[in-house]
């Protein structure tokens, strides 16, 4: 197994309880950071090169140094728990494994920031998973290390769990705040950044579970022996979760120059194919990326080296997809859920994703007419156009999510489309793959 | 309009509010929305629109915002629904492994469209989005709890111990 930094200790009886946590040297980075002016823990964090593990990949170190110094405002930080897009499963794992990393990387991150109140928005979906955070914030009350001063430091920190209740849009990270604040999740427009005026109005940082649990380990090694260990501007090492047509689906810690072929075939990782089929496509970085076919994977699983193919490494989830899979299919259940999840205020995504829904059904159900593939990359393009990533015309990343990847399924797979339309059916006997049919029936 | 709440649960209603409303500024208060929603959900098994007019008069806001809040929430249910709610992932992870056999095989099993309640008022039946367990699927959540790597044999014992249960108890 390659160099684990953040997960060595997970699956290991006890380390996900408080006791457990201690004796494998938890809470030793924040009495470090403790030891540290506010300032110098940005810094550090900027040296890391540590990037927001959400889905964005923005450098935290820099979101950080955007909170005013001079507000006379209370400031807040939001941990977001809201791990909602397809294929992605990473930080439940980590909240059920290592909840402990992320408490003290929240009193890591309020020590650097000012914060004396951090909300850990979670789904809603994650009952018990808002559970065990719940536990281990009353675990953290009683040790010191949350309160009216921790680790008696003078510093006051509250943290609480808000629950979610159903709406990927809440992942957004103004779309969280506005249900923070009690109303739905529609996004904002910005500017003002959360940084300056979030949370009621108040200076906030939003992070993702993985970035702030990951704070610890940054201080344990060292910020430049953290920025060390991966590529030229994204440090350490990250989760992947995969899931799919893989024989050993689940999350993975890995180095930041392993590529995706072998990812899914090495033995030390997820070893290959159920039956020995060949793979066919596999989405990089959550349904919002772009899929890429077989002879793309030998790319590595960065933020850079993806940007640089017009790719994303997003949420970190991983979805393969074998060579008897329909990539129509695939196209068409993943467009169902951006249909579904469009929050409806802008009207670009609002009446597009419906729209890109329903010809990909006629497409995969044998009614398509040639004209309908171009008027899907039109519907797209109306809404993103692709490539590059981020040309929206939306308020939020959900019409650029929604559309980007159909137009890299009808780009990267246009004859199978073409074949449906001429052959007037799903040429597929399984759209899902042969191992949708198996794996249930065990 | 009648009261949402009997007395007891008006106690209860009251005490957890105050618990919730602590967690936010004093001039903040409609922040409380959402988890008072769950906590009257919790109660009575839904949301009905007194009840919504309970939480509006907690949180300082109007019944509007708090029914375009349990509107907007796919987790809210606004009529009742059965005693246990068994939601279904068929997103791209677990249809890539049989999600769409279970949901058939399930609504074959319970005898019921999506989004119904069977007859004896035990199950409703819904198809979900991806629930964030994709590296086990397919999954399912039985009252926002998961159930993991399901196949039809393990979702045929689960109806039947949740039926057991259920006639155990009367």
């Amino acid at each position: 197994m390659a160099h684990r930094i953040l997960t060595q200790n997970w699956f290991k009886p006890g380390y996900n309880t408080i006791e457990g946590y201690k004796k494998e040297g938890g809470f030793s980075s924040l009495r470090r950071v403790l030891a540290m002016k506010p300032d110098e823990v940005i810094e550090a964090v900027k040296v890391s090169n540590l990037r927001g593990r959400g889905g964005a990949g923005f450098p935290t170190g820099l979101k950080w140094s955007f909170v005013p110094k001079d507000s006379p405002k209370p400031k807040y930080l939001c941990v977001n728990a809201d791990e909602s897009e397809p294929g992605t499963y990473k930080d439940r794992v980590l909240m059920e494994q290592d909840p402990f990393s992320l408490m003290e990387g929240i009193a890591i991150a309020s020590w650097a920031l000012g914060v004396h109140t951090a909300y850990i928005y979670i789904r809603g979906e994650f009952l018990e998973q808002a559970e065990i955070l719940q536990k281990a914030i009353a675990d953290c009350y009683a040790e010191g290390i949350f309160g009216k001063s921790i680790l008696d430091s003078g510093h006051r920190l509250d943290v609480y769990v808000h629950r979610g209740a159903g709406a990927y849009i809440c992942g957004e990270e103004t779309g969280l705040l506005n249900s923070l604040e009690g109303g739905k999740g529609w996004p904002r427009l910005k500017p003002p950044f959360p940084a300056v005026s979030g949370l009621f109005g108040c200076p906030t940082v939003v992070n993702n579970v993985e970035t702030i649990a990951t704070l610890p380990t940054i201080f344990r090694i060292g910020p430049k022996e953290y920025a060390s260990l991966g590529a030229e501007k994204s440090g350490g090492t990250r989760l992947v979760c995969v899931s799919g047509h893989v024989n050993k689906p689940g999350v993975y810690e890995i180095p930041m120059n392993l590529t995706f072929w072998d990812l899914i075939h090495d033995e030390k990782w997820c070893g290959g194919i159920p039956g020995g089929r060949k793979v066919k496509a596999v989405i990089p970085g959550g349904s919002s990326a772009p899929v890429l076919t077989a002879e793309e994977l030998h790319v590595a699983a960065e933020y850079e080296a993806l940007k640089v193919k017009d790719n994303m490494a997003g949420s970190g989830a991983v979805i393969v997809m074998d060579e008897t899979t329909c990539m129509v299919r695939a196209a068409w259940r993943i467009s169902k859920f951006y249909a579904e999840e469009s929050c409806g205020q802008c009207t670009p995504c609002r009446e597009g994703t419906p729209w890109m829904e329903r010809i990909l059904r006629k497409i995969e159900e044998g009614h398509g007419e040639p004209k309908d593939l171009e008027l899907l990359v039109s519907v797209a393009r109306a809404i993103a156009p692709y490539p590059p990533i981020g040309l929206g015309t939306t308020i939020c990343a959900l019409g650029d999510a929604a559309a980007v990847p159909v137009q890299a399924f009808v780009m990267k797979f246009r004859h199978e489309f073409e074949q449906h339309i001429r052959e007037h059916r799903c040429p597929f006997p399984h759209p899902f793959g042969q191992l949708a049919e198996e794996v249930v029936r065990q | 309009m009648a009261a949402p709440f009997t007395a007891e649960q008006q106690r209860r209603f009251d005490e957890e509010m105050e618990k919730i409303l602590a967690r936010f500024p004093e001039d903040r208060k409609r922040a409380a929305v959402l988890p008072a929603l769950h906590l009257v959900q919790d109660m009575l098994g839904w949301i009905p629109e007194e009840a919504m007019v309970e939480v509006a008069r907690k949180c300082e806001t109007t019944p509007e915002q708090v029914r375009e809040v349990a509107t907007f929430y796919v987790m809210y249910f606004l009529e009742p629904k059965g005693k246990h709610v068994i939601d279904v992932c068929t997103n791209i992870s677990c249809s890539l492994r049989g999600a769409e056999k279970l949901l058939a095989h399930l609504q074959e099993k319970l005898g019921v469209e999506l989004g119904e309640t069977t007859a004896d008022g035990l199950f409703t039946l819904r198809e979900f989005e991806c629930m964030g367990a994709c590296g086990n699927a397919p999954v399912l959540q039985v009252d926002s709890r998961f159930h993991m790597d399901m196949t039809l044999e393990k979702a045929d014992r689960l109806i039947e111990s949740l039926r057991a249960q259920a006639a155990e108890k009367k």
